[in-house]
């Protein structure tokens, strides 16, 4: 594949620029690129970053892009994307070319990741870490560990 | 059986004969008598964030009658919580004490955040400090669910094979969905007796039928009475309901009294968590089938059996 474009984002006109080395997230649900990029703090970087919306894509109608350069995901933000865009894909490009395809997965457990869905749960009246396991992933259902409380899609937020 | 500084958070983490094995030693130290040396030199703390006057008095009638010390305290006033110590913190210190901790406390998942703590401790060296959860919020009440087994279990030579009737706020009545919960191990019919606003949440219905337990739901308490080997009363609070006219058309439908109470079978046993407000008239009382004063006193013998398996002074 010459650089890290392919022929559906030529058809997306996403020709704006390869980048050398950095990170692609590609398989956002549309409106979902700007809640990850300001997730992983982009905007607050020197480097290129450019947010496709409401691209073309075979397999889920629309969707939207992130690629940025210089930039290289740490597990724990693959958590977070996971929770926001279960189906992501993040490609590695090192020199202009695909190093490494992920897919996200929600792990079995967040750690600290997200906030549990009950008020009145502990972990939301104290300084305490929150712990969420996964029961389902489609749909999203997690369950806290210390109030047993289901936090369903939709309606789960990440720690800030 | 594995008892030994564990910490009893949900009854969800109870296997049935485990329940059994909690049972048996409570059912022999009310036959035997409790032995005033069982639990000497240990310490008992009693951190009731909320005062619930029943649980703390029943734990701490069943660690004196051990040999056991309790230090307490029952509400936050002029305690270090006011000055805004954390859970955390307050276990930390605490820990230091006693032997093993009872928690009640307002917020939901404070009992499991508890135990955490102290298991963290013992990867700093030190022994670890059980956590028995005496009510956590909305969220669970194991030892009151233990007691009403206990209860059933003692009035009626058994578990399995019951028909168990459930009346009155069962949306939001957490005993009743522990008791459903702990009930789906045994092999019985459940009955939920409620206005339609406050029936059984769908969540525990799900949990029911994944696990082929027969149950009903009824609207009045005469579908129930006279098959019903227990008849387990809750409260209706007045704020679960929109409006006073709503409250006032369920509020006399879901009350027991005296000749309601006597087309119940003889060997039936009317239960209740308490406090009663109005569900259970007070002529209830003298019917031989009234059991809920019974029933808060068997709490003594199942929270000792507790403290003395949990603290490793029987096996
Ligand atoms: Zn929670």
């Amino acid at each position: 594949m010459a650089g890290n474009t392919t022929s559906k984002d030529a058809k997306n006109g996403l020709m704006v620029r390869p980048i050398k080395d950095g990170t692609v997230i590609d398989h956002i649900p549309p409106g979902k690129g700007i809640k990850i990029a300001e997730m992983l703090n982009l905007f607050r970087q020197d480097s290129v970053v450019i947010i496709g919306q409401n691209l073309e894509s075979t397999k889920y109608g629309r969707k939207d892009l992130i690629k940025v350069e210089n930039r290289f995901l740490r597990s724990d933000e693959y958590n977070k994307i996971s929770l926001i865009a279960p189906n992501a894909t993040i490609n590695i490009i090192k020199d202009y070319e695909i190093h490494e395809k992920k897919k996200v997965t929600v792990p079995d457990v967040l750690e600290d990741v997200a906030v549990c869905t009950n008020a009145n749960c502990i972990s939301n009246k104290e300084p305490v870490p929150s712990r969420l396991y996964t029961v389902s992933r489609d749909p999203l259902v997690l369950v806290c560990h210390y109030c047993n409380f289901e936090c369903k899609e939709g309606l789960i937020r990440l720690k800030a | 059986m594995g008892f030994v500084n564990r910490d009893i958070v949900s009854i969800k983490d109870f296997k049935k004969e485990e329940l059994e094995h909690i049972f048996k030693t409570a059912e022999k130290m009310e036959k035997d008598g409790y032995d005033s040396t069982l639990l000497r030199g240990r310490k008992v703390g009693l951190l009731f964030y909320e005062p619930s006057t029943r649980t703390r008095m029943s734990f701490d009638a069943a660690a004196h009658a051990l040999g056991a010390e309790t230090i307490w305290f029952a509400g936050v006033e002029g305690t270090s919580v006011m000055k805004g110590e954390t859970l955390k913190d307050t276990i930390e210190t605490v820990a230091n004490y006693v032997d093993l901790i009872v928690m009640r406390h307002p917020f939901d998942g404070s009992a499991r955040w508890a135990a955490d703590v102290t298991t963290n401790r013992t990867k700093r060296g030190h022994k670890k400090v059980p956590i028995i959860n005496g009510g956590d919020g909305k969220n669970e009440h194991p030892t009151q669910t233990m007691l009403d087994l206990y209860s059933i279990r003692k009035t009626q030579g058994r578990i399995d094979g019951l028909e168990i009737a459930m009346v009155g706020d069962l949306k939001y009545g957490r005993t009743v969905h522990s008791l459903s919960y702990a009930l789906s191990m045994y092999d019985c019919k459940l009955k939920y007796v409620a206005p339609d606003s406050l029936q059984i949440p769908e969540h525990i219905e799900t949990f029911l039928n994944r696990n082929h337990i027969q149950f009903t739901k009824h609207s009045k308490i005469e579908d129930i009475i006279s098959s019903a080997d227990i008849i387990y009363m809750t409260r209706i609070q007045k704020e679960r309901f929109p409006d006073e006219n709503e409250y006032n058309k369920v509020k006399g439908i879901f009350k027991i009294n005296r000749a309601l109470l006597s087309r119940a079978k003889p060997t039936a046993r009317l239960m209740h968590p308490l406090p009663r407000v109005d569900e259970i008239s007070v002529d209830a009382d003298e019917d031989l089938r009234a059991y809920y004063f019974e029933q808060a006193g068997n709490g003594v013998p199942v929270r000792a059996a507790l403290l003395s398996l949990v603290m490793g002074a029987i096996e």
